[in-house]
Protein backbone atom coordinates (compact mmCIF):
# COMPACT_ATOMS: atom_id res chain seq x y z
CA UNK A 1 0.00 0.00 0.00
CA UNK A 2 1.40 3.61 -1.17
CA UNK A 3 0.89 5.71 1.85
CA UNK A 4 1.92 9.47 1.84
CA UNK A 5 1.72 12.21 4.40
CA UNK A 6 0.59 15.72 3.04
CA UNK A 7 0.10 17.07 6.55
CA UNK A 8 1.21 16.81 9.83
CA UNK A 9 0.45 17.90 13.43
CA UNK A 10 2.43 20.96 13.21
CA UNK A 11 1.24 22.18 9.41
CA UNK A 12 -2.17 21.26 10.56
CA UNK A 13 -2.00 23.81 13.72
CA UNK A 14 -0.49 26.54 11.25
CA UNK A 15 -3.12 26.21 8.53
CA UNK A 16 -5.57 26.28 11.26
CA UNK A 17 -4.17 28.87 12.83
CA UNK A 18 -3.92 31.22 9.39
CA UNK A 19 -7.68 30.19 8.68
CA UNK A 20 -8.93 31.36 12.17
CA UNK A 21 -7.30 34.48 10.99
CA UNK A 22 -8.66 34.96 7.63
CA UNK A 23 -12.26 34.68 9.36
CA UNK A 24 -11.69 37.03 11.16
CA UNK A 25 -9.93 39.57 8.93
CA UNK A 26 -13.19 38.78 6.61
CA UNK A 27 -16.15 39.01 8.86
CA UNK A 28 -14.45 42.13 10.42
CA UNK A 29 -14.19 40.43 13.80
CA UNK A 30 -15.66 37.58 15.56
CA UNK A 31 -19.18 39.18 16.46
CA UNK A 32 -21.32 37.61 13.97
CA UNK A 33 -19.88 34.59 13.68
CA UNK A 34 -21.13 31.01 13.99
CA UNK A 35 -18.98 27.79 13.38
CA UNK A 36 -20.69 24.67 12.05
CA UNK A 37 -18.67 21.52 11.82
CA UNK A 38 -20.19 18.72 9.64
CA UNK A 39 -20.25 15.56 11.56
CA UNK A 40 -17.79 13.53 11.80
CA UNK A 41 -13.99 14.86 11.70
CA UNK A 42 -15.42 18.86 10.79
CA UNK A 43 -17.04 19.12 14.58
CA UNK A 44 -13.63 18.88 16.28
CA UNK A 45 -11.80 21.22 13.76
CA UNK A 46 -14.74 23.71 14.09
CA UNK A 47 -13.93 23.91 18.25
CA UNK A 48 -10.51 23.83 17.65
CA UNK A 49 -11.06 27.07 14.91
CA UNK A 50 -13.61 28.63 17.54
CA UNK A 51 -10.53 28.12 20.63
CA UNK A 52 -8.27 30.14 17.94
CA UNK A 53 -10.75 33.17 17.49
CA UNK A 54 -11.17 33.52 20.91
CA UNK A 55 -7.35 33.72 21.29
CA UNK A 56 -6.89 35.56 18.58
CA UNK A 57 -10.32 38.19 19.25
CA UNK A 58 -11.56 37.82 22.50
CA UNK A 59 -14.94 35.97 21.54
CA UNK A 60 -15.16 32.66 21.01
CA UNK A 61 -17.94 32.33 18.67
CA UNK A 62 -20.77 29.90 19.15
CA UNK A 63 -20.22 26.33 17.81
CA UNK A 64 -22.45 23.39 16.04
CA UNK A 65 -22.21 20.07 14.31
CA UNK A 66 -24.37 18.93 11.69
CA UNK A 67 -25.10 15.84 9.71
CA UNK A 68 -25.48 15.94 6.80
CA UNK A 69 -26.89 12.63 6.34
CA UNK A 70 -30.96 13.00 5.47
CA UNK A 71 -29.62 15.38 2.50
CA UNK A 72 -26.95 13.79 0.40
CA UNK A 73 -28.25 12.76 -3.26
CA UNK A 74 -26.48 9.52 -3.05
CA UNK A 75 -28.16 7.97 -0.35
CA UNK A 76 -30.24 5.19 -2.60
CA UNK A 77 -26.61 3.50 -3.00
CA UNK A 78 -25.83 3.29 0.28
CA UNK A 79 -27.59 4.60 3.48
CA UNK A 80 -25.79 6.60 6.04
CA UNK A 81 -26.32 6.45 10.02
CA UNK A 82 -28.14 9.79 11.40
CA UNK A 83 -26.32 11.39 13.43
CA UNK A 84 -27.52 14.22 15.98
CA UNK A 85 -26.81 17.37 14.42
CA UNK A 86 -26.24 19.81 17.22
CA UNK A 87 -26.58 23.65 17.09
CA UNK A 88 -26.82 25.17 20.42
CA UNK A 89 -27.29 28.68 18.54
CA UNK A 90 -29.75 30.14 16.04
CA UNK A 91 -28.02 30.34 12.58
CA UNK A 92 -30.43 33.36 11.28
CA UNK A 93 -28.23 36.49 10.60
CA UNK A 94 -25.35 35.08 11.21
CA UNK A 95 -22.33 34.62 9.03
CA UNK A 96 -22.17 30.55 9.37
CA UNK A 97 -18.88 29.27 8.58
CA UNK A 98 -19.02 25.79 7.48
CA UNK A 99 -15.86 23.62 8.34
CA UNK A 100 -15.18 19.94 6.75
CA UNK A 101 -11.77 18.38 6.82
CA UNK A 102 -11.55 17.57 2.77
CA UNK A 103 -13.50 18.94 -0.12
CA UNK A 104 -13.76 16.49 -2.79
CA UNK A 105 -16.79 16.44 -5.28
CA UNK A 106 -18.05 18.94 -3.33
CA UNK A 107 -21.57 17.13 -2.70
CA UNK A 108 -21.04 17.38 1.20
CA UNK A 109 -21.20 20.20 1.24
CA UNK A 110 -23.76 20.87 -1.12
CA UNK A 111 -26.09 18.37 1.50
CA UNK A 112 -24.64 20.79 4.59
CA UNK A 113 -25.39 24.41 3.27
CA UNK A 114 -29.16 22.76 2.41
CA UNK A 115 -29.24 21.34 5.84
CA UNK A 116 -28.04 24.23 7.37
CA UNK A 117 -31.29 26.84 5.20
CA UNK A 118 -33.97 24.79 7.02
CA UNK A 119 -32.86 25.57 10.35
CA UNK A 120 -32.62 29.09 9.49
CA UNK A 121 -31.42 32.37 7.23
CA UNK A 122 -27.86 32.55 7.54
CA UNK A 123 -26.69 36.32 6.79
CA UNK A 124 -23.64 34.69 4.70
CA UNK A 125 -22.61 30.78 4.56
CA UNK A 126 -18.77 30.56 4.05
CA UNK A 127 -17.07 26.93 3.78
CA UNK A 128 -13.48 26.31 5.26
CA UNK A 129 -11.56 22.97 4.71
CA UNK A 130 -8.18 21.21 5.58
CA UNK A 131 -7.68 19.76 2.90
CA UNK A 132 -9.12 21.06 -1.09
CA UNK A 133 -8.16 17.50 -2.98
CA UNK A 134 -9.80 18.97 -6.33
CA UNK A 135 -12.54 16.85 -8.85
CA UNK A 136 -15.57 18.89 -7.75
CA UNK A 137 -18.08 17.78 -9.16
CA UNK A 138 -20.31 21.08 -8.32
CA UNK A 139 -20.06 24.46 -8.53
CA UNK A 140 -18.65 24.94 -5.13
CA UNK A 141 -15.21 26.78 -3.72
CA UNK A 142 -13.71 27.21 -0.40
CA UNK A 143 -13.21 30.48 1.11
CA UNK A 144 -10.61 28.91 3.36
CA UNK A 145 -8.46 26.54 2.62
CA UNK A 146 -5.53 24.75 5.05
CA UNK A 147 -3.77 23.11 1.71
CA UNK A 148 -4.49 22.32 -2.11
CA UNK A 149 -3.39 18.54 -2.86
CA UNK A 150 -3.62 17.85 -6.42
CA UNK A 151 -4.84 13.91 -6.28
CA UNK A 152 -6.26 11.03 -8.06
CA UNK A 153 -9.89 10.17 -8.37
CA UNK A 154 -8.96 6.53 -7.02
CA UNK A 155 -6.79 8.02 -3.81
CA UNK A 156 -8.16 7.46 -0.15
CA UNK A 157 -7.35 10.78 1.65
CA UNK A 158 -7.48 10.18 5.30
CA UNK A 159 -7.60 12.77 7.82
CA UNK A 160 -6.53 11.93 11.74
CA UNK A 161 -7.52 14.33 14.42
CA UNK A 162 -6.40 14.22 17.87
CA UNK A 163 -9.70 14.23 19.27
CA UNK A 164 -11.20 11.06 17.45
CA UNK A 165 -8.04 9.13 16.47
CA UNK A 166 -4.87 10.04 19.04
CA UNK A 167 -3.20 11.71 16.41
CA UNK A 168 -3.18 15.12 14.22
CA UNK A 169 -2.44 13.72 10.24
CA UNK A 170 -3.76 13.59 6.64
CA UNK A 171 -2.39 10.72 4.51
CA UNK A 172 -3.27 9.96 0.80
CA UNK A 173 -3.43 6.21 0.26
CA UNK A 174 -3.00 4.84 -3.29
CA UNK A 175 -6.11 3.00 -4.12
CA UNK A 176 -6.76 0.22 -1.89
CA UNK A 177 -6.45 1.66 1.09
CA UNK A 178 -8.17 -0.71 4.01
CA UNK A 179 -10.26 1.09 6.17
CA UNK A 180 -9.48 4.58 4.75
CA UNK A 181 -11.73 6.89 6.25
CA UNK A 182 -13.80 9.72 4.30
CA UNK A 183 -12.70 11.57 0.95
CA UNK A 184 -15.03 14.48 1.82
CA UNK B 1 -33.74 -5.41 6.90
CA UNK B 2 -36.20 -5.79 4.16
CA UNK B 3 -39.65 -5.36 5.70
CA UNK B 4 -40.79 -4.80 9.09
CA UNK B 5 -43.74 -7.69 9.79
CA UNK B 6 -43.25 -8.44 13.31
CA UNK B 7 -40.75 -7.81 16.04
CA UNK B 8 -40.39 -11.45 17.09
CA UNK B 9 -37.74 -11.65 14.15
CA UNK B 10 -36.71 -8.06 13.82
CA UNK B 11 -32.52 -8.77 15.34
CA UNK B 12 -31.99 -6.95 17.94
CA UNK B 13 -29.67 -4.98 17.01
CA UNK B 14 -32.00 -3.85 13.92
CA UNK B 15 -34.37 -2.85 17.05
CA UNK B 16 -31.62 -1.00 18.14
CA UNK B 17 -30.71 0.64 15.05
CA UNK B 18 -34.29 2.00 14.11
CA UNK B 19 -34.40 3.07 18.03
CA UNK B 20 -31.19 5.10 17.95
CA UNK B 21 -32.58 6.29 14.26
CA UNK B 22 -35.61 7.37 15.40
CA UNK B 23 -34.31 9.39 18.25
CA UNK B 24 -32.28 11.39 15.97
CA UNK B 25 -34.74 11.76 13.61
CA UNK B 26 -37.51 13.07 16.64
CA UNK B 27 -35.62 16.67 16.68
CA UNK B 28 -37.13 17.06 12.81
CA UNK B 29 -40.38 17.15 14.66
CA UNK B 30 -39.43 20.05 16.50
CA UNK B 31 -38.11 22.34 13.80
CA UNK B 32 -39.61 25.30 12.40
CA UNK B 33 -38.95 23.45 9.44
CA UNK B 34 -40.78 20.27 10.01
CA UNK B 35 -39.30 18.24 6.73
CA UNK B 36 -36.18 17.12 5.51
CA UNK B 37 -35.82 15.94 1.59
CA UNK B 38 -34.29 12.52 2.15
CA UNK B 39 -37.02 10.66 0.82
CA UNK B 40 -37.97 13.27 -2.47
CA UNK B 41 -39.83 11.66 -4.92
CA UNK B 42 -40.98 8.21 -3.34
CA UNK B 43 -44.41 6.82 -2.78
CA UNK B 44 -45.58 5.09 0.65
CA UNK B 45 -48.69 3.63 0.02
CA UNK B 46 -50.59 2.94 3.14
CA UNK B 47 -53.16 0.50 2.86
CA UNK B 48 -55.43 -0.19 5.76
CA UNK B 49 -58.09 -2.88 5.53
CA UNK B 50 -59.46 -1.90 9.14
CA UNK B 51 -60.32 1.31 10.56
CA UNK B 52 -57.18 3.51 12.11
CA UNK B 53 -57.13 7.30 12.74
CA UNK B 54 -53.84 7.62 14.79
CA UNK B 55 -51.10 5.18 13.33
CA UNK B 56 -52.32 6.08 9.60
CA UNK B 57 -52.22 9.70 10.16
CA UNK B 58 -48.40 8.64 12.22
CA UNK B 59 -47.53 7.19 9.13
CA UNK B 60 -48.29 9.57 6.49
CA UNK B 61 -47.07 12.53 8.79
CA UNK B 62 -43.64 10.22 8.86
CA UNK B 63 -43.56 10.21 4.80
CA UNK B 64 -44.57 13.56 4.94
CA UNK B 65 -41.73 15.36 7.01
CA UNK B 66 -38.87 12.96 4.78
CA UNK B 67 -40.54 14.14 2.05
CA UNK B 68 -42.49 11.25 0.29
CA UNK B 69 -45.81 11.35 -0.93
CA UNK B 70 -48.14 9.47 1.33
CA UNK B 71 -51.41 7.92 -0.48
CA UNK B 72 -54.10 6.24 1.79
CA UNK B 73 -56.26 3.89 0.50
CA UNK B 74 -58.79 2.50 2.72
CA UNK B 75 -60.04 -0.65 1.93
CA UNK B 76 -63.72 -1.30 2.92
CA UNK B 77 -63.74 -4.79 4.74
CA UNK B 78 -66.18 -6.37 3.31
CA UNK B 79 -64.60 -6.07 -0.42
CA UNK B 80 -61.65 -8.25 1.38
CA UNK B 81 -61.39 -11.73 -0.04
CA UNK B 82 -58.39 -13.08 0.72
CA UNK B 83 -55.59 -14.77 -0.84
CA UNK B 84 -55.74 -13.34 -4.63
CA UNK B 85 -57.37 -10.53 -3.99
CA UNK B 86 -54.73 -8.80 -1.63
CA UNK B 87 -52.01 -10.15 -3.84
CA UNK B 88 -53.59 -7.98 -7.03
CA UNK B 89 -54.27 -5.36 -4.78
CA UNK B 90 -50.55 -5.80 -3.66
CA UNK B 91 -49.25 -6.03 -7.58
CA UNK B 92 -51.70 -3.14 -9.01
CA UNK B 93 -50.35 -0.74 -6.40
CA UNK B 94 -46.41 -1.46 -7.17
CA UNK B 95 -47.59 -1.41 -10.81
CA UNK B 96 -48.33 2.46 -9.89
CA UNK B 97 -45.08 2.69 -8.12
CA UNK B 98 -45.60 2.55 -4.88
CA UNK B 99 -41.97 2.60 -2.86
CA UNK B 100 -43.04 1.02 0.00
CA UNK B 101 -46.34 -0.64 1.46
CA UNK B 102 -47.76 0.40 5.11
CA UNK B 103 -50.27 -2.24 5.87
CA UNK B 104 -52.78 -2.46 8.47
CA UNK B 105 -55.49 -6.54 8.16
CA UNK B 106 -57.47 -7.69 10.57
CA UNK B 107 -56.00 -11.26 9.68
CA UNK B 108 -52.93 -12.29 12.02
CA UNK B 109 -50.41 -12.87 9.33
CA UNK B 110 -51.72 -10.70 6.44
CA UNK B 111 -48.52 -9.18 6.61
CA UNK B 112 -45.74 -11.80 5.61
CA UNK B 113 -48.44 -12.68 3.04
CA UNK B 114 -47.98 -9.18 1.46
CA UNK B 115 -44.03 -9.01 1.60
CA UNK B 116 -44.42 -12.44 -0.50
CA UNK B 117 -46.51 -10.34 -2.91
CA UNK B 118 -44.68 -7.35 -2.76
CA UNK B 119 -41.34 -6.42 -3.78
CA UNK B 120 -41.30 -3.22 -2.16
CA UNK B 121 -40.19 -2.64 1.31
CA UNK B 122 -43.50 -3.80 3.71
CA UNK B 123 -44.23 -2.32 7.19
CA UNK B 124 -46.68 -4.28 9.51
CA UNK B 125 -49.12 -1.69 11.31
CA UNK B 126 -51.23 -4.17 12.28
CA UNK B 127 -52.26 -7.71 11.22
CA UNK B 128 -55.00 -8.87 13.42
CA UNK B 129 -53.84 -10.70 16.95
CA UNK B 130 -50.32 -11.44 15.96
CA UNK B 131 -48.07 -8.03 15.54
CA UNK B 132 -47.88 -4.12 15.59
CA UNK B 133 -44.24 -3.86 15.34
CA UNK B 134 -43.66 0.50 15.13
CA UNK B 135 -46.20 0.83 18.21
CA UNK B 136 -43.50 -2.15 19.84
CA UNK B 137 -40.94 0.23 18.81
CA UNK B 138 -42.46 3.09 20.11
CA UNK B 139 -43.43 2.09 23.03
CA UNK B 140 -39.18 1.14 23.46
CA UNK B 141 -38.35 4.37 22.65
CA UNK B 142 -40.78 6.03 25.40
CA UNK B 143 -39.62 4.22 28.25
CA UNK B 144 -35.64 4.37 27.08
CA UNK B 145 -36.24 8.28 26.99
CA UNK B 146 -37.90 8.06 30.19
CA UNK B 147 -35.77 6.02 31.85
CA UNK B 148 -32.59 7.76 30.60
CA UNK B 149 -31.60 4.97 28.79
CA UNK B 150 -31.55 6.16 25.53
CA UNK B 151 -27.44 5.65 25.08
CA UNK B 152 -27.54 1.83 24.86
CA UNK B 153 -31.24 1.05 24.85
CA UNK B 154 -30.76 -1.16 26.83
CA UNK B 155 -33.42 -1.89 29.54
CA UNK B 156 -31.72 -4.30 32.02
CA UNK B 157 -33.90 -4.20 35.09
CA UNK B 158 -36.69 -3.00 34.43
CA UNK B 159 -39.84 -4.24 34.72
CA UNK B 160 -42.69 -3.65 32.41
CA UNK B 161 -46.39 -4.22 32.92
CA UNK B 162 -49.07 -4.89 30.48
CA UNK B 163 -52.67 -4.73 31.99
CA UNK B 164 -55.43 -5.59 29.97
CA UNK B 165 -57.09 -7.46 27.45
CA UNK B 166 -54.09 -9.58 26.49
CA UNK B 167 -55.92 -12.34 24.39
CA UNK B 168 -56.98 -9.77 21.51
CA UNK B 169 -53.47 -7.01 21.60
CA UNK B 170 -51.12 -7.07 18.73
CA UNK B 171 -49.59 -4.41 21.02
CA UNK B 172 -48.74 -6.45 23.65
CA UNK B 173 -47.12 -9.25 21.51
CA UNK B 174 -44.92 -6.74 19.79
CA UNK B 175 -44.11 -5.37 22.94
CA UNK B 176 -43.12 -8.68 24.60
CA UNK B 177 -40.51 -9.18 22.24
CA UNK B 178 -39.35 -5.89 21.42
CA UNK B 179 -39.14 -5.01 25.61
CA UNK B 180 -37.39 -8.28 26.05
CA UNK B 181 -34.57 -8.14 23.43
CA UNK B 182 -33.55 -5.31 24.84
CA UNK B 183 -33.17 -6.18 28.58
CA UNK B 184 -36.50 -5.65 30.03
CA UNK B 185 -38.84 -8.08 32.15
CA UNK B 186 -42.37 -8.05 30.92
CA UNK B 187 -45.49 -8.78 32.85
CA UNK B 188 -49.00 -9.62 31.27
CA UNK B 189 -51.67 -8.63 33.89
CA UNK B 190 -55.26 -8.59 33.21
CA UNK B 191 -58.73 -11.43 33.61
CA UNK B 192 -58.25 -14.90 32.90
CA UNK B 193 -61.02 -14.51 30.40
CA UNK B 194 -58.91 -11.72 28.15
CA UNK B 195 -55.58 -13.79 28.79
CA UNK B 196 -54.58 -15.96 25.41
CA UNK B 197 -54.42 -19.42 25.80
CA UNK B 198 -50.82 -19.41 24.69
CA UNK B 199 -49.02 -16.56 27.35
CA UNK B 200 -47.13 -19.56 29.18
CA UNK B 201 -45.14 -20.57 26.26
CA UNK B 202 -44.18 -16.39 25.58
CA UNK B 203 -41.01 -14.84 27.68
CA UNK B 204 -43.48 -13.11 30.03
CA UNK B 205 -45.03 -14.04 33.68
CA UNK B 206 -48.62 -13.99 34.11
CA UNK B 207 -50.53 -12.48 37.00
CA UNK B 208 -54.72 -12.50 37.36
CA UNK B 209 -54.28 -9.88 40.26
CA UNK B 210 -53.83 -5.98 39.53
CA UNK B 211 -52.05 -5.32 42.74
CA UNK B 212 -49.72 -8.27 41.81
CA UNK B 213 -48.95 -7.52 38.37
CA UNK B 214 -48.45 -3.85 39.54
CA UNK B 215 -46.19 -4.61 42.54
CA UNK B 216 -42.66 -2.73 42.49
CA UNK B 217 -43.12 -2.17 38.01
CA UNK B 218 -41.18 0.96 36.44
CA UNK B 219 -43.76 1.07 33.50
CA UNK B 220 -47.02 0.50 33.11
CA UNK B 221 -48.65 -0.07 29.89
CA UNK B 222 -52.72 0.01 30.02
CA UNK B 223 -54.05 -1.24 27.21
CA UNK B 224 -57.45 -0.30 25.65
CA UNK B 225 -60.92 -2.06 26.42
CA UNK B 226 -62.39 -2.92 23.58
CA UNK B 227 -65.84 -2.80 24.56
CA UNK B 228 -67.19 -5.67 22.20
CA UNK B 229 -65.47 -8.02 24.17
CA UNK B 230 -68.58 -7.68 26.90
CA UNK B 231 -70.54 -8.50 23.94
CA UNK B 232 -68.97 -11.95 23.56
CA UNK B 233 -69.33 -12.37 26.99
CA UNK B 234 -65.52 -12.43 27.91
CA UNK B 235 -66.60 -9.64 30.17
CA UNK B 236 -69.68 -9.47 33.15
CA UNK B 237 -69.87 -5.93 32.30
CA UNK B 238 -67.96 -2.70 31.75
CA UNK B 239 -68.34 -1.28 34.82
CA UNK B 240 -67.30 -4.11 36.54
CA UNK B 241 -63.80 -4.31 34.26
CA UNK B 242 -63.44 -0.58 35.26
CA UNK B 243 -63.91 -1.25 39.03
CA UNK B 244 -61.31 -4.58 38.82
CA UNK B 245 -58.65 -3.69 36.44
CA UNK B 246 -59.24 -0.05 36.28
CA UNK B 247 -55.83 1.48 36.55
CA UNK B 248 -56.09 4.27 39.35
CA UNK B 249 -53.77 6.42 41.31
CA UNK B 250 -55.11 4.22 44.47
CA UNK B 251 -53.50 1.12 42.27
CA UNK B 252 -50.90 2.54 41.42
CA UNK B 253 -49.56 2.93 44.78
CA UNK B 254 -47.84 -0.77 44.54
CA UNK B 255 -46.02 0.31 41.56
CA UNK B 256 -42.51 2.08 41.83
CA UNK B 257 -42.90 5.75 43.20
CA UNK B 258 -41.56 7.21 39.58
CA UNK B 259 -43.47 4.16 37.13
CA UNK B 260 -44.45 5.68 34.01
CA UNK B 261 -47.48 5.09 32.60
CA UNK B 262 -48.35 4.51 29.18
CA UNK B 263 -51.82 3.73 26.81
CA UNK B 264 -51.54 2.87 23.12
CA UNK B 265 -55.11 5.08 22.59
CA UNK B 266 -57.42 5.68 22.31
CA UNK B 267 -58.52 5.89 26.08
CA UNK B 268 -61.43 5.07 27.25
CA UNK B 269 -60.91 7.26 30.29
CA UNK B 270 -63.08 5.97 33.29
CA UNK B 271 -62.91 2.02 31.94
CA UNK B 272 -59.40 1.04 31.79
CA UNK B 273 -57.26 4.25 33.05
CA UNK B 274 -58.91 6.88 35.21
CA UNK B 275 -59.04 10.60 34.43
CA UNK B 276 -56.39 11.43 37.12
CA UNK B 277 -54.44 8.99 36.12
CA UNK B 278 -54.94 9.99 31.97
CA UNK B 279 -53.76 13.49 33.08
CA UNK B 280 -51.17 12.60 35.16
CA UNK B 281 -52.54 14.49 38.34
CA UNK B 282 -50.25 14.51 41.83
CA UNK B 283 -46.97 13.74 40.41
CA UNK B 284 -48.22 10.33 38.11
CA UNK B 285 -45.83 10.51 35.10
CA UNK B 286 -47.52 9.84 32.22
CA UNK B 287 -45.97 9.08 28.58
CA UNK B 288 -49.12 9.06 26.61
CA UNK B 289 -48.07 12.54 24.40
CA UNK B 290 -44.72 11.43 23.85
CA UNK B 291 -45.46 7.81 22.73
CA UNK B 292 -47.83 9.82 19.84
CA UNK B 293 -44.63 11.62 18.94
CA UNK B 294 -42.25 9.09 19.10
CA UNK B 295 -44.79 7.11 16.85
CA UNK B 296 -44.33 9.55 13.86
CA UNK B 297 -40.46 9.35 14.68
CA UNK B 298 -40.32 5.49 15.18
CA UNK B 299 -41.99 5.61 11.36
CA UNK B 300 -39.81 7.97 9.89
CA UNK B 301 -36.87 5.86 10.79
CA UNK B 302 -38.53 2.38 9.32
CA UNK B 303 -39.09 4.26 6.06
CA UNK B 304 -35.71 6.08 6.15
CA UNK B 305 -34.15 2.40 7.05
CA UNK B 306 -36.23 0.47 4.78
CA UNK B 307 -37.04 2.00 2.04
CA UNK B 308 -34.83 2.22 -1.48
CA UNK B 309 -32.59 -0.18 -0.42
CA UNK B 310 -31.56 -2.24 -3.62
CA UNK B 311 -31.79 -5.91 -3.47
CA UNK B 312 -28.75 -7.45 -1.85
CA UNK B 313 -27.71 -4.64 -0.33
CA UNK B 314 -27.05 -5.92 3.28
CA UNK B 315 -24.58 -4.17 4.73
CA UNK B 316 -22.37 -4.04 1.44
CA UNK B 317 -21.00 -0.44 0.29
CA UNK B 318 -19.57 -0.76 -3.18
CA UNK B 319 -16.20 0.62 -3.95
CA UNK B 320 -16.62 4.36 -3.73
CA UNK B 321 -15.67 6.18 -7.17
CA UNK B 322 -16.88 9.40 -8.12
CA UNK B 323 -19.16 9.98 -4.68
CA UNK B 324 -17.66 11.14 -1.78
CA UNK B 325 -19.26 9.48 0.83
CA UNK B 326 -17.15 7.87 3.10
CA UNK B 327 -16.63 4.31 3.20
CA UNK B 328 -17.83 4.30 7.02
CA UNK B 329 -21.01 5.51 5.75
CA UNK B 330 -23.41 2.50 5.13
CA UNK B 331 -26.28 0.90 5.88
Amino acid sequence: MDVRQVMDADEMRRALTRIAHEIVERNRGAEAVGIVGILRRGAPLAERLAEMIRQIEGIRPPVGKLDVALYRDDFPERRPDVRPSHLPYDVTDRNIVLVDEVIFTGRTVRAAIDALMDLGRPASIQLAVLLDRGHRELPIRPDYVGKNVPTARTEHVHTSLSELDGEDSVTIARDSAPGGDRDA
Amino acid sequence: MHDLLSLRETETHDIRHLLTTAATLKDILSRPVKKVPTLRGRVVVTLFYEASTRTRTSFELAAKYMSADAVNIAVAQSSVTKGESLKDTLRTLQSVTADCIVMRHPSSGAAHLAAQFADVPVINAGDGRHEHPTQGLLDALTIAQAKGRTGSFRLDGLSVVIVGDLAHSRVARSNVWCLTKLGAQVRWCGPATLMPADASGLPVTVHTDLAEGLHEADVVMVLRLQTERQEKGLLPSVREYARTWGVNAAALRVARPDALVMHPGPMNRGVEISAEVADGVGGIRVGIEDQVRNGVAVRMACLYLLMDQPPDAHGGASSPTSTDVAPEVRS
